[in-house]
């Protein structure tokens, strides 16, 4: 059961990677990054139960907190969306890429 | 309070009018001006009481904690006097010319900020008692220079700036490189005659050789012994004051000292003829005293024969201390002092000559003795000096520098020494006859500057002439007391004594 | 004494945070409260500085609680130099701060933002286990996407975004590494985690995910892409602190992880690796640098290039273990001159209206203390006496010599003889002529002189080589 949710949370972690790099849209890609976060947070849930009979209390902490952080963090992003969609008319990145100190 | 804040008050006396002249308006010519001699005439006397106090037998010393076993030493020994009075007071003079130069010419309290800070680096590199402190001043001093080789703003002299920045920047790195070495191999040890290194010989020879080569490279630069020397011919777009700065005062002297430093105080004279130094020391001196001859014949610009003639002469410097012999020291060393005063007097005549009469050019320079005489008598005084004819400066310097090669059996040494004085006289003695004796046939283009009373601003032929009638006093008086020879020979016994210099 | 060092601490990290709720309460007050509380967040810094100068390294839970249920303070020498180096540059970013941002519609916003980035800073440096280390990163990463945003262009919204996706991106990775350290040890604690590590596949992966998470915060080249447009278009005051101080807090974590708790991980290579990227850093960067067109991407492409010497401490630290305190006061000296940099450069481009070098001779002329302070400070990038940065090139040529590491001590070299190419690049925009530009607009004085005030700092440092070396001995220690 266990390695289940290990893989899956590994494997929800790889899919919001891929995303965040191929999608454009940048509400897309923030919802790429909480793809990620709920990676993350089932890689944890997964090692707090691996203990035996009493759950680890520790990583459900952990997640909680993180949670809380990836709300704001997901707010933050979402406002920032939309002052880039009112200024610039898109919601995506700027093309202008890379190295070029013009 | 402690005696050795002297050697503070000392580098204060220039560094303070120095930043509070950068503070001030452009139009305050009077404050700036007497912030300016203020400084330099107070450097003077402080380094005067200096001097008494040396004499006395005081000990002059401050020392402060840098890192964990680097200090930073301030330290007055006779060697670093004669450095320092030689630049003080040639300062006090360029300080004064400077002003009769620049009058009109905008951005006159960046230029005296600037200026004042050179000096302060310059005492500073004199004072500095081992060779941390020698670095940092050192580097200062590149710093400082910068803003005064671009200060026209130009792009030639922006060019000329980035070449200067380029070479010194480099060589500073190297220093930086070679220092650190040798405080790993050695500790952080002050300049000592004989110098902290004996023992080493046995145990590291090669890497003592490349830290010499390192050293002397990274000196090298400043000193423009070829093929470092580059920077120094281009540096001459920088106004007239500036090049004195460069040639006789600060940059040129300072690599010049700082080999003789690494030489006498960090290595020590039998260290360098144990490891073999001294040859290619020797070889490249006399190369480079050869070859700025060889350019400096072929070129037209007075300012750019002047800056050849540097790079051949400051290497008579290097050439004294790498003969490793108390006679040849004297004349290397004496040189320092001689050629000195002997470049800035033609530094300012070629200023004079450019500023009044708009001349640049050897060939321009036809008739001008009748126009010009005082200015162009100090030119010939200069440039007789130079080539080595009895009895003036230069001749002392290098006769001096022949005994010292005859001591140690270099006979080639004297061979050129004969080649380069032969070659001084090629390409100094076409200007002086062609000023005194040629005829100039168009009128002078003269009316920018009037001059009712003299042949030129006062504040030009003022500075032009003392420092002129100093050379010549040099040369002439060498034999009295005090005389520059007399003080050499004075440090060539007391720091080369203890190493056995009478081989 | 009446107070420990670490209580100091936790007032640096509770001061400034009280300020920026109230500046985001009040942002009328947002100016008189951004100097008050940074002047109170200095004087706390300075306690625990002291503390740790008499007392040496301290640790302790929050309020009695111990991990992993309270939160855990712990302070060392070089926590306490962090905490210096940011106040320090804060307080002058404040004082410069009050003038650059007076007829400014977002000072309101500024102060609570630039309060809270410095409460969430000194909580990070302060950190004694790696999952609080996750919330105070997240916390500095969108305090300082928030303050790129601030001037509300077009520009500076889309480097924000970026940074803030690449910022997200990297906490998450670290906190995977985080879930897998926990994993494999069952504790958080920085010093239990160290002593307990095991060069095992899953620590190892572990290490792999947080480093690179870092190195993506800390901009490291190649993953430095983001820094330049944030650094570079984001209100002066704010990109002195991002490239003085953020990107050394994810460093501060890189050097803290792998001195405390990965050392036993290290397999061949590695080392090289980073010093081969930290290379990689420093020449491209001054590249991009030597050729940048305004002044403000010269000054942020330098952050990129000096940004490749911190990671010099991992080829060092193999030769030399010593090297890290090197690095570290490496560190402090360009933060000093960096800020300083950017301050001026902000002062000039108020000064134009523009930051295009080409045309800012005439205005630098009319500006002489800033253009001094840019020299000074710049003098310091370049790594030439009296300065900070002086001290900082001797020691790490220094250490590389020791170790015998020449092509490491070249490097040191080279990439100072790069940084004298910008840096004198534009200060001969200064000697050079050229028309006076009449749309010159004077700098308020506060501006000024809080740049030359800092600027002097980075002159202090060059004769406080020996001091940080102490105060960095006092490492570890952690009861």
């Amino acid at each position: 059961m266990i390695p289940l949710y290990l893989i899956g949370g590994a494997a929800l972690f790889a899919l919001g990677l891929h995303a965040l790099v191929v999608r454009r849209h940048l509400v897309l890609k923030v919802l790429a990054l909480n793809v990620m976060g709920s990676g993350v947070f089932m890689v944890l849930l997964a090692l707090a139960a691996r203990g035996g009979a009493e759950p680890d209390a520790v990583p459900h902490a952990l997640v909680l907190t993180g949670i809380v952080v990836a709300v704001s963090a997901t707010a933050f992003a979402l406002a920032l969306i939309l002052r880039v969609k009112a200024v610039t008319g898109r919601a995506y990145l700027p093309e202008r890429n890379g190295d070029d100190p013009a | 309070m402690n005696a050795s804040w002297l050697l503070i008050f000392i580098l204060m006396s220039s560094l303070v009018p120095g930043l509070l002249i950068f503070f001030l308006r452009e139009e305050s010519h009077g404050l700036r001006t007497a912030l300016n001699l203020g400084g330099a005439g107070l450097k003077l006397i402080l380094v005067g009481y200096l001097l008494l106090g040396v004499q006395r037998g005081d000990v002059y010393e401050l020392r402060a904690v840098l890192l964990p076993g680097v200090e930073l030493v301030l330290a007055a020994d006779s060697l670093s006097l004669l450095f320092a009075t030689l630049s003080t007071l040639l300062w006090f003079v360029t300080t004064i010319y400077a002003v009769g130069y620049l009058e009109g010419s905008p951005n006159h309290s960046r230029f005296f900020g600037f200026f004042s800070l050179c000096v302060s680096a310059t005492v500073g590199i004199a004072f500095s008692g081992n060779l941390i402190t020698f670095l940092i001043f050192y580097e200062i001093l590149t710093l400082a220079t910068w803003p005064l080789v671009v200060h026209r703003g130009t792009a030639q002299s922006l060019r000329a700036g980035r070449l200067y920045l380029a070479y010194t920047l480099a060589g500073g790195a190297l220093l930086l490189a070679a220092m650190v070495w040798l405080a790993l191999l050695a500790g952080s040890g002050d300049f000592k005659p004989g110098g902290y290194l004996m023992g080493l010989e046995q145990e590291f020879p090669t890497q003592l050789k490349l830290i010499f080569a390192m050293l002397v490279a990274g000196f090298g630069v400043k000193a423009a012994l070829v093929p470092l020397h580059s920077w120094l011919p281009r540096a001459m777009v920088a106004p007239a004051p500036v090049s004195a700065l460069l040639h006789a005062v600060a940059v040129v002297k300072a690599g010049a000292f700082g080999i003789v430093r690494v030489v006498d105080d960090v290595y020590g004279l039998t260290l360098v003829l144990e490891l073999g130094l001294d040859l290619p020391l020797m070889a490249a001196a006399v190369i480079t005293i050869v070859y700025g001859s060889v350019r400096a014949l072929f070129a037209d610009d007075i300012k750019r024969r002047l800056a050849f003639s540097t790079v051949s002469q400051v290497s008579y410097i290097v050439l004294g201390v790498a003969l490793a012999g108390p006679l040849g020291a004297v004349g290397g060393l004496v040189h320092l002092v001689h050629q000195g005063l002997m470049k800035i007097t033609l530094f300012f005549c070629a200023g004079n000559f450019a500023e009044t009469l708009h001349i640049h050019k050897v060939s321009e320079l036809k008739g001008v003795g009748r126009r010009m005489p005082l200015t162009m008598l100090a030119f010939t005084l200069g440039a007789l000096g130079m080539i080595g004819a009895p009895p003036l400066a230069g001749f002392i310097s290098k006769w001096y520098l022949g005994l010292g090669a005859l001591q140690m059996e270099q006979h080639w040494v004297l061979a050129a020494l004969v080649v380069s004085s032969l070659l001084n006289a090629a390409y100094f003695l076409p200007p002086v006859i062609r000023g005194w004796f040629g005829r100039r046939e168009e009128p002078w283009h003269d009316e920018h500057m009037k001059h009712h009373r003299f042949e030129t601003h006062w504040m030009l032929l003022g500075p032009t002439l003392f420092v002129a009638a100093v050379a010549v006093a040099a040369g002439v008086l060498a034999g009295m007391p005090y005389s520059p020879l007399d003080w050499v020979s004075l440090i060539v016994e007391r720091e080369y004594a203890p190493t056995g210099g009478g081989l | 004494m009446f107070a420990t060092g670490l209580d100091w601490a936790a007032w640096a990290v509770a001061v400034p945070l009280v300020g920026a709720l109230l500046a985001g309460l009040l942002p009328r007050l947002g100016p008189v409260l951004g100097l008050v509380f940074g002047l109170l967040t200095a004087l706390a810094v300075a306690g625990a500085v002291m503390g740790v100068w008499h007392e040496g390294p301290v640790r302790a839970g929050l309020g009695g609680w111990d991990v992993p249920l309270g939160i855990a303070l712990s302070l060392d020498g070089l926590a306490a130099l962090m905490l210096a180096m940011t106040a320090v540059v804060g307080l002058a970013v404040s004082i410069y701060a009050l003038g650059y941002l007076r007829s400014s519609q977002t000072r309101g916003k500024f102060w609570a933002l630039w309060l809270w980035l410095w409460a969430s800073m000194n909580a990070l440096f302060l950190s004694g286990d790696v999952f609080n280390i996750y919330v105070t990163l997240e916390l500095v990463g969108l305090a300082a996407v928030a303050l790129t945003a601030l001037s509300g262009g077009a520009a500076a919204l889309g480097a924000a975004m970026r940074y803030l996706l690449v910022s997200l991106l990297g906490s998450l990775a670290y906190l995977m590494g985080v879930a897998l350290l926990y994993g494999g040890y069952g504790v958080l604690d920085l010093a239990a985690l160290g002593a307990a590590m095991e060069p095992d596949k899953v620590s190892r992966l572990a290490a792999v995910l947080m480093t690179v998470g870092l190195l993506m915060k800390t901009a490291l080249f190649p993953l430095h892409v983001w820094l330049p447009p944030a650094h570079g278009s984001a209100p002066a005051p704010v990109s002195a602190v991002l490239s003085a101080l953020v990107v050394k807090a994810s460093f501060y974590l890189i050097l803290r992880l792998w001195l405390d708790v990965f050392p036993v991980l290290t397999v061949p290579g590695f080392e090289l690796f980073m010093g081969a990227l930290g290379a990689g850093a420093l020449l491209w960067g001054s590249l991009l640098a030597l050729r940048a067109a305004r002044l403000k991407q010269v000054v942020a492409y330098s952050t990129v290039a000096q940004l490749g010497y911190l990671f010099l401490v991992f080829p060092l630290m193999a030769v030399t273990p010593g090297a890290w305190q090197a690095v570290v006061f490496f560190a402090l000296a360009h933060a000093c001159a960096k800020a300083t940099v950017f301050l001026a450069a902000g002062s000039l481009q108020k000064a134009a209206g523009h930051d295009r070098l080409a045309q800012l001779g005439a205005v630098m002329r009319k500006e002489p203390v800033t253009v001094f302070a840019f020299g000074i400070a710049g003098a310091s990038l370049v790594g030439l006496p009296l300065t900070g940065g002086f001290i900082a090139k001797w020691l790490l040529v220094d250490v590389a010599l020791q170790g015998h590491a020449w092509g490491w001590a070249s490097l040191v070299l080279a990439g100072g003889l790069l940084a004298g190419g910008y840096v004198f690049r534009v200060l001969g925009h200064a000697f050079g002529r050229g028309s006076v530009n009449p749309d010159h607009r004077p700098v308020p004085a506060v501006m000024v002189w809080s740049t030359l005030v800092l600027a002097l700092v980075s002159v202090a440092l060059g004769f406080a080589g020996a001091a940080s070396l102490e105060l960095l001995a006092l490492h570890g220690g952690r009861t």
